[in-house]
């Protein structure tokens, strides 16, 4: 019996990559957001709101590759 | 359409009404966190991930040209192994549907087939080799890998947004989930209904209404998504209850990061050709997202009697195929009717026994625990 052990373990690595990696990039999104609501102005909250906006990005690219991998017809 | 005997007409309607029950018991994979968590109002729920279901449907060419990916022998296969296989699959699902417990809807599928295959061809028809390692292997690893991940994912969310203020955050993920629950609604229906569309085209291969290596016509792709979609729209609240409410109280950073790991552990899987269940993923990111957060309650007695329902679902869904096989194989024609009319009993019986203490998109988050006994007298007169 044939089990391709290599190409779970690459299953196993890629998925937990993936999701732990979404995940603290969102959380530091949401924290941005946080933040810049904590300050009304100055140089800190643009930085928060870069921030967020760097990370939602992110993540949006990443939701983007998942429907490209969903859909056959745009490989 | 000459070729289209009285079987096959009788074999597309069961798969249809396959694919209903495949969409209604796994609606909660996408939505029950969404649904536990507030993200989504439940209607809204259901409705994103029905629409999501057929387009999933129709976005994906790649033909399920086996139906079963070489578990068993597809030359040996008949129309009349097919029906028996489906209403194995079709009445596991209804039972496990009554008990609120999310099964998987492929193991279903597959298990009646195998028992109808068997009956029907002998066991030289059935490769066994393959059912371990195309079925069961998957089956154990899959809800493991989606619960580490989850976890680890789970774990590093609530380090991170520790000092931030709760509400803020609960209403970032919230915004999260809408996105990450409706990408796991359209990995499943390009899978899910894909099945259905394979299973009828091979049957009218098989009755030479196709020709060999024909892709499913229009119609075929059409009906399979509005079947599947209609039964996600209609939902199946038992199980959403369970998965959302009955295996932990799930926050928002959890229902993102279970929900993420459902998705990557899907896709993923599925482009380097693992054939998994839905279900099993999503109940392992489940509860690796309660174990991720500190203090969080996980209730091992659902999580156990999910597990139990997973390992006999194959077996379970084999003897009724197995059964149904044996009925149509000596019956004929008269057999084949006879068996649809005895599942379209049992189905409506499950349907009865339901009403008792039904849940529906008003009640599913008011409890954790699906029972057949109404405990409020006064729901009684409401359901019906």
């Amino acid at each position: 019996m044939h089990i391709d052990w290599s190409a779970l373990a690459r299953v196993a690595a890629v998925s937990l990559g993936v999701t732990v990696a979404v995940v603290v990039v969102f959380t530091l999104g949401v924290l941005g957001l946080s933040r810049a609501a904590d300050r009304r102005t100055g140089p800190a909250t643009t930085l928060a709101r870069a921030q967020a906006g760097l990370c939602f990005l992110a993540c949006a690219v990443v939701v983007g590759y998942g429907i490209y991998l969903i859909v056959p017809r745009l490989h | 359409m000459d070729h289209i005997t009285l079987l096959v007409a009788v074999v597309i309607v069961t798969a249809l009404a396959f694919d209903f029950t495949n969409g209604f018991h796994d609606t909660a994979n996408a939505m029950a966190t969404s649904i536990a968590t507030g993200a989504l109002r439940p209607r809204i729920a259901v409705l994103i991930s029905g629409v999501l279901n057929i387009a999933g449907a129709f976005l994906s060419t790649e033909v399920a040209r086996t139906i079963s990916g070489g578990i068993v022998d597809d030359a040996l296969v008949t129309p009349a192994m097919i029906f028996a296989g489906l209403v194995g699959a079709i009445l596991w699902n209804l039972a496990t549907w009554l008990a609120g417990l999310p099964s998987s809807s492929s193991h279903a599928l597959f298990g009646g087939l195998i028992g109808a295959v068997w009956v029907g061809a002998g066991s030289k028809g059935v490769h066994f080799e393959q059912v371990v390692g195309k079925v069961l292997l998957p089956a154990v690893v899959s809800p493991v890998v989606a619960g580490v991940a989850a976890c680890a994912a789970t774990y590093l969310a609530y380090l991170l947004s520790a000092r931030a203020r709760e509400d803020r955050v609960t209403k970032g993920f919230r915004i999260g989930q809408i996105a990450s629950a409706s990408l796991v609604s359209l990995a499943h229906g390009t899978n899910d209904a894909q099945k259905t569309m394979g299973v009828i085209t091979l049957t009218l291969i098989s009755a030479g209404a196709l020709g060999h290596d024909a892709g499913p016509p229009v119609w075929v792709i059409g009906s399979a998504g509005l079947a599947i979609g209609l039964g996600t729209y209609l939902g199946g609240w038992r199980i959403i209850r369970t998965m959302g409410k009955g295996l932990t109280e799930i926050q928002s950073p959890q229902g993102f990061a279970a929900e993420t790991a459902s998705t990557a552990v899907i896709l993923t899987s599925a482009h380097l050709g693992f054939a998994l269940s839905t279900t099993q993923v999503a109940s392992g990111s489940i509860l690796g997202a309660g174990l991720g957060r500190r203090l969080a309650e996980v209730r091992w007695g659902v999580a156990g009697r999910m597990a139990l329902a997973w390992l006999i679902t194959l077996p379970f869904a084999a003897l009724v195929g197995g059964l149904a096989a044996s009925v149509v194989k000596h019956g004929g024609n008269i057999g084949t009717v006879v068996v649809a009319l005895v599942a379209l009993a049992l189905a409506l019986g499950v349907v009865v026994i339901s009403r008792r203490n039904p849940v529906h998109a008003d009640n599913v988050n008011d409890d954790h625990e699906v029972t057949l006994r109404s405990q409020t007298p006064t729901g009684i007169g409401s359901a019906v």
